[in-house]
């Protein structure tokens, strides 16, 4: 240990002894000198980064707003701001201090970048709140009125009869207001004097020619136009002369149906009655068909739907009756089709007409059938 | 039909409640409309006899009676009837009673003396003196009846039966009697029929030495049978029988009219009475009347008569119309003696012809117009005659008269279980449908039904199902849904038709509906000029009034009538449209045309011309009809109404050259005409005809890829230059390159001379090959200036 220290020493004197060795002490120190000097500059730039860093975070945390935010940024991070300067003082270190300030220098522009992006982000959330708030308005004053018409409230149920008819493969079949008797009347077995004719007080134009009182007059077009399988509905306009009151017009809608093919059947008739109903009244609705007679079906029945205000049990809308009458419906007449060329012993098929008046004052609640046809708006707007 | 309960129990012997009796039928096909329990009204009132009637101490005219109602003490009853006396048997009304008219009987006093009741009259029950003859009219009923004292008074005078009113069908004539409903009454609740066939014994006598009959005419009258009865003796009838007639809701008269009116309710075969005096020489012939004819009937008028209607006649004169009514001359008297009684059948086409004709429909035409059993007509007369002699009324003459020309045979029809189950759907045995067809009459032997006489309307395989069906009960024939494939869609004209009600339904209208005849007057209140061809509709030969009696040639009025009305109800503003017919008349003895119109109205704060034409082109734009022109109404003559439109402010439409239809404000003339404060705007579209112009079919487009130039052009011309010839003229300047020409303002006033205007346009031009240059822009608006140069209008500086 000694003789250690001794050898150092020695080592000390021979260089400090000879001129050699003066001149490596000196230059030991200018380096040393300069040592100092770049190591107390590079610390100079580091407390001056950490002095950045901490001058953006305090004034960052005081902006309010995307203008001073904006002005922060210039400041820091912008081509004559703070950050800026110190890069350019990179040129002065070495080749291997700089990537260590460069790092340290790129650690404070990205903390003041994210941070400077937190504070947008915030930013904007404030501002979007202020303008939320400026700009809360009473939704409970009225919307802008808007024109929107209806249908008149005859079309409504008239088109969902269509719908439901279309649902079921029922064609539409139009046919003549004005008509001949032939089809009106003698083509569907009513001669002329036959007393049915009575029942529906006709308005004539001449001797051979009406206005059609029944839907059934197109049956007969059909008939002679098309070949079975047939299936359509016809809806449309009919006369009688009945004076107007509550319930009677001088003008009535009808919806007439037919379906003739191989094997149709009065349960088919039953079937698609009951289908018609429940998509009308729903599910619960009940039908009831009671004999009657119409000269062209055989055999015939008048179709009653239960009572909706009482079902069934008997009410004043009822009259006490626990069934509404509706339609009339039957099994073609074998005339009627061999009128119209089809033969009765190959092809049967049912028919029914239906009061469409009747469904839609029921529907809605209309108790007088003028209103139907007096058209005031008061009454059209509420369909 | 009114159906005595009483009545129907001669046939039917099972009791059946009212309610279950009126279901049933129902269901079995004989409609009850409602049903009615005679004096149901009066309740608590009995039978009682006066024991006493002293005369009120405070007044002249009352009296008080002690009477008996079977309550051991009498009770007290003041009254003022003056009929009255001791011993009387009358109808008591006790205290709490009610009577018709919702009258009830309390406790009173009159005059200070008390009086616990009321002695009824006949009017007071509901009662009439057809009812009881032997009764007057004003005072108290006194009962001549066999009863008790203190019977209830409904049984003591046979005030309790129930009448089921039948709705019957024009197929059923058999329905409308007793016997026929009593048929239906059996099958349906499963009950024996007892009827007995009737008999009576009669005189010796050889009709056929006292009255011949001769028919003339025998495809009108097939059968003409006859009876006789000597020493008639009118009275009234007795009480069963009037108490049944009463329930069918027939007068009772006297005991012959009563028979013949009951032998028809009983077999539905009206009868008919006369007095053989005034048959001159007691010779009946049926023939068809003589040009010029004339006979005065039973009700005091006088008709004249006609070749092709049948008449019963003697050898001088009608003595009556066959089937229709007696004569008055003819008919039954007091002092009648020998009646002839008739029972026929007739033809019943001629009847209804000839009753219809007369004007009179009586209860015996509405019978033999619907066709009777004419192997029928003996039984009834039997049954008449055995009525005289069970009433004492007269002596029958046992032999009888009947000319039988020719009976239509019965119908035999196929009876085919099978098939009647395949067509009704059902799985009924064939012991229940013989059981059910027998019931009903109807024979079933060797596969056939045999229709028995009184059901004429049995043919076909069909009827013998109905039957079978009916009684099986509809509502017990299974429901089948319809199977196979079907192709249902609607057609291009309902779409069209649809898409136009739908598109001015989202254009803010109402839809509305009117009726499809109108009054001449309508014509004159839109000022349609005398010559319009408008004015040549279809009329109707019967219409309910002149309002209603022609059929619309236009839907204008109609429109316009619904408007006014609106505005008479003060509704501030509306905006309406209807879909419906127009009925142009074709060629005489032909049907005419029914092409479909959209009709729209409207007035109201917002409405103006450019409103309604807003309306109407985008409802043109959503059913494919493009191009339009809208050229002043007096530049074309299609829709003569337009005359109701103000001549300024009014357009005709083109499309493609053909006018369909036109808009415009109402002439003020006509506004006013119709009652109007405020203008009112119509317009009308010919749907059938737009069908064809209407381009359905959308193709996408592709969007464009290059952008478009836009100039604004800004002109000033004379005001009367139309802003749609500008327009016309710069899309035939521009060319191929056009997209799009707008007009963003028009103005007049202020720095712009007298009769002249100012117009602007914003003109987008676009290629679909390339990026337009601006010189391609300049080339184009230089056109535009010649073109518009050319119409007098000029850059506006």
């Amino acid at each position: 240990m000694a003789l250690g220290k001794w050898v150092v020493t020695s080592k000390l004197c021979l260089v400090l002894f000879s001129g050699q060795g003066f001149f490596y002490a000196v230059s030991w120190r200018i380096k040393n000198y300069i040592r100092q000097r770049r190591e107390r500059m590079i610390d100079d730039m580091k407390e001056q980064l950490e002095a950045i860093r901490a001058e953006a975070d305090a004034e960052l945390s005081a902006v309010k707003d995307a203008k001073a935010l904006d002005a922060l940024r210039v400041k820091f991070l912008g081509k004559k701001g703070a950050l800026t300067a110190i890069l350019k003082q990179m040129g002065k270190l070495t080749a291997e201090e700089r990537p260590v300030m460069g790092q340290l220098a790129n650690e404070v522009r990205t903390f003041i970048e994210e941070a400077i992006a937190a504070k947008q982000t915030e930013i904007t959330r404030l501002e979007m709140q202020a303008r939320l708030a400026s700009e809360t308005i009473d939704v409970t004053l009225p919307g802008q009125k808007q024109s929107l018409g209806s249908l008149h409230p005859l079309a409504i149920v008239e088109n969902e009869i269509k719908e439901i008819f279309l649902g079921m493969g029922f064609e539409i079949a139009d046919g003549p207001e004005v008509e001949y008797d032939y089809y009106n009347f003698e083509a569907l077995n009513l001669p002329p004097d036959h007393p049915a004719r009575d029942t529906q007080d006709t308005f004539y134009i001449t001797d051979n020619i009406l206005l059609r009182t029944q839907t059934s007059s197109v049956q007969v077009h059909v008939m002679e136009n098309q070949k079975p399988p047939i299936r359509v509905i016809s809806p449309g306009r009919v006369f009688r002369s009945d004076a107007v009151d509550a319930t009677h017009s001088p003008l009535f809608h009808q919806i007439e149906g037919l379906v003739v093919d191989k094997g149709i059947t009065m349960a088919d008739l039953k079937g698609t009655l009951e289908m018609l109903m429940k998509r009308l009244y729903g599910p619960d609705c009940k039908i009831r068909l009671r004999p009657h007679h119409f000269p062209f079906t055989e055999p015939s029945a008048e179709v009653d739907v239960m009572c909706f205000g009482c079902m069934g049990k008997g009410c004043r809308i009822c009259k006490n009756e626990g069934y509404i009458e509706l339609l009339g419906a039957g099994m073609v007449h074998p005339k009627v089709l061999e009128g119209c060329g089809i033969d009765s012993s190959v092809y049967s098929g049912f028919a029914f007409g239906l009061g469409l008046e009747r469904v839609v004052m029921r529907r809605y609640n209309i108790s007088d059938m003028r209103l139907l046809f007096e058209n005031d708006y008061r009454f059209l707007e509420q369909f | 039909m009114n159906l005595s309960m009483k009545w129907l129990s001669d046939y039917i012997k099972k009791d059946i409640p009212a309610a279950e009796f009126c279901a049933g039928m129902t269901m079995s096909g004989s409609k009850v409309e409602c049903y009615e329990t005679e004096g149901s009204e009066v309740k608590n009132v009995v039978v009682g006899q006066l024991l006493s009637v002293v005369p009120h101490e405070n007044s002249d005219h009352l009296v008080v009676c002690q009477v008996d109602v079977g309550q051991g003490e009498p009770i007290q009853i003041v009254t003022g009837a003056p009929n009255v006396s001791a011993g009387d048997i009358v109808p008591v009304a006790l205290v709490g009673a009610e009577l018709p008219g919702g009258i009830k009987i309390k406790k009173g006093k009159l005059r200070g003396v008390e009086s616990c009741g009321m002695l009824c009259s006949l009017g007071e029950l509901g009662l009439t003196t057809h009812d009881f003859p032997y009764a007057i009219a004003d005072g108290i009923f006194l009962i001549q009846e066999d009863c008790r004292i203190g019977q209830d008074i409904h049984e003591a005078i046979g005030l309790n039966d129930t009448s089921v009113e039948f709705e019957i069908t024009s197929n059923r004539p058999d329905c409308m009697s007793v016997v026929g409903l009593a048929r239906e009454a059996a099958v349906t609740f499963d009950t024996p029929l007892c009827v007995e066939e009737p008999a009576f014994t009669g005189t010796d006598e050889d009709i056929n030495e006292i009255l011949k009959v001769d028919i003339e005419n025998e495809v009108l009258c097939p059968r003409y049978a006859a009876g006789l009865v000597r020493n008639v003796k009118i009275g009234p009838s007795p009480r069963w029988m009037r108490e049944r007639l009463r329930a069918s809701g027939v007068r009772p008269i006297n005991n012959l009219v009563d028979i013949t009116n009951y032998v028809m309710l009983e077999y539905g075969q009206p009868m008919h009475a006369f007095d053989l005096r005034y048959v001159k020489d007691s010779h009946i012939i049926v023939r068809n009347a003589k040009d010029g004819e004339e006979i005065t009937t039973l009700d005091g008028q006088v008709r004249r008569l006609s070749p092709e209607m049948l008449v019963i006649a003697d050898t001088e004169k009608p003595i009556a119309v066959a089937g229709v009514m007696g004569g008055e001359y003819s008919g039954i008297m007091d002092d009648t003696t020998t009646v002839v009684f008739e029972s026929a059948y007739f033809e019943p086409v001629q009847v209804r012809r000839t009753a219809k004709k007369l004007g009179m429909r009586t209860d015996a035409s509405a019978r033999y117009e619907k066709g009777l059993d004419a192997e029928g007509c003996l039984r009834s007369l039997t049954r008449a005659l055995q009525l005289v002699q069970e009433l004492g009324a007269g002596e029958p003459v046992a032999s009888h008269i009947d000319v039988v020309k020719s009976i239509k045979p019965r119908n035999e029809i196929p009876f085919d279980p099978a098939w009647i189950n395949g067509f009704l759907g059902t799985d009924i045995p064939e012991e229940t449908m013989v059981r059910t067809l027998n019931g009903l009459g109807i024979e079933v032997r060797d596969g056939v039904c045999i229709s028995p006489s009184f059901r004429i309307d049995l043919e076909r395989p069909a009827d013998i199902a109905e039957e079978v069906a009916r009684i099986y009960g509809y509502n017990n024939i299974p429901s089948t849904v319809l199977t196979g494939a079907a192709n249902a869609a609607l057609t291009p004209d309902q779409k069209f038709l649809r898409t136009i009600e739908n598109t001015m339904v989202s254009l803010g209208c109402y839809g509305i509906l009117t009726y499809s005849f109108i009054s001449p007057k309508y014509f004159d209140k839109i000022g349609l000029p005398e010559d319009s061809r408008l004015r040549k509709t279809i009329t109707i030969m019967n219409p309910l009034g002149e309002d209603t009696s022609i059929m619309r040639t236009t839907t204008l009025p109609s429109m316009l009538e619904i408007l006014a009305g609106n505005y008479k109800n003060r509704n501030a503003g509306v905006k309406l449209f209807e879909v419906g017919k127009e009925y142009i008349p074709t060629e005489e003895g032909q049907l005419p045309s029914e092409p479909s119109r959209l009709t729209v109205g409207m007035y109201g704060e917002d409405v103006d011309f450019f409103e309604l034409k807003g309306t109407v082109e985008a409802l043109l734009s959503e059913i494919g009809i493009s191009d339009c022109e809208y050229v002043r109404a007096s530049e074309d003559n299609t829709f003569d109404e337009v005359c109701a439109l103000h001549p300024g402010r009014s357009a005709v439409i083109l499309c493609k050259g053909q006018a369909i239809g036109y808009l415009g404000e109402i002439h003020p003339a006509v506004q006013e005409t119709y009652g109007f404060g405020t203008r009112v705007y119509a317009a009308k579209l010919c749907a059938t005809e737009m069908l064809p112009l209407a381009q359905t079919e959308v193709t996408y487009k592709e969007t464009p890829k290059f952008p478009a130039i836009t100039r604004d052009l800004s002109l000033l011309c004379e005001d009367t230059l139309p802003v749609g010839t500008m327009e016309k003229a710069i899309k035939g300047a521009v060319g191929k390159i056009l997209e799009k020409v707008t007009l963003f303002d028009v103005y007049k006033g202020q720095q712009i001379a007298e009769g002249m205007k100012s117009v602007s346009f914003s003109i987008s031009m676009r290629s679909s090959e390339g990026t337009l240059t601006d010189e391609q822009a300049d080339a184009a608006m230089k056109r535009v200036l010649k073109a518009l140069g050319d119409l007098g209008a000029s850059l506006r500086e």
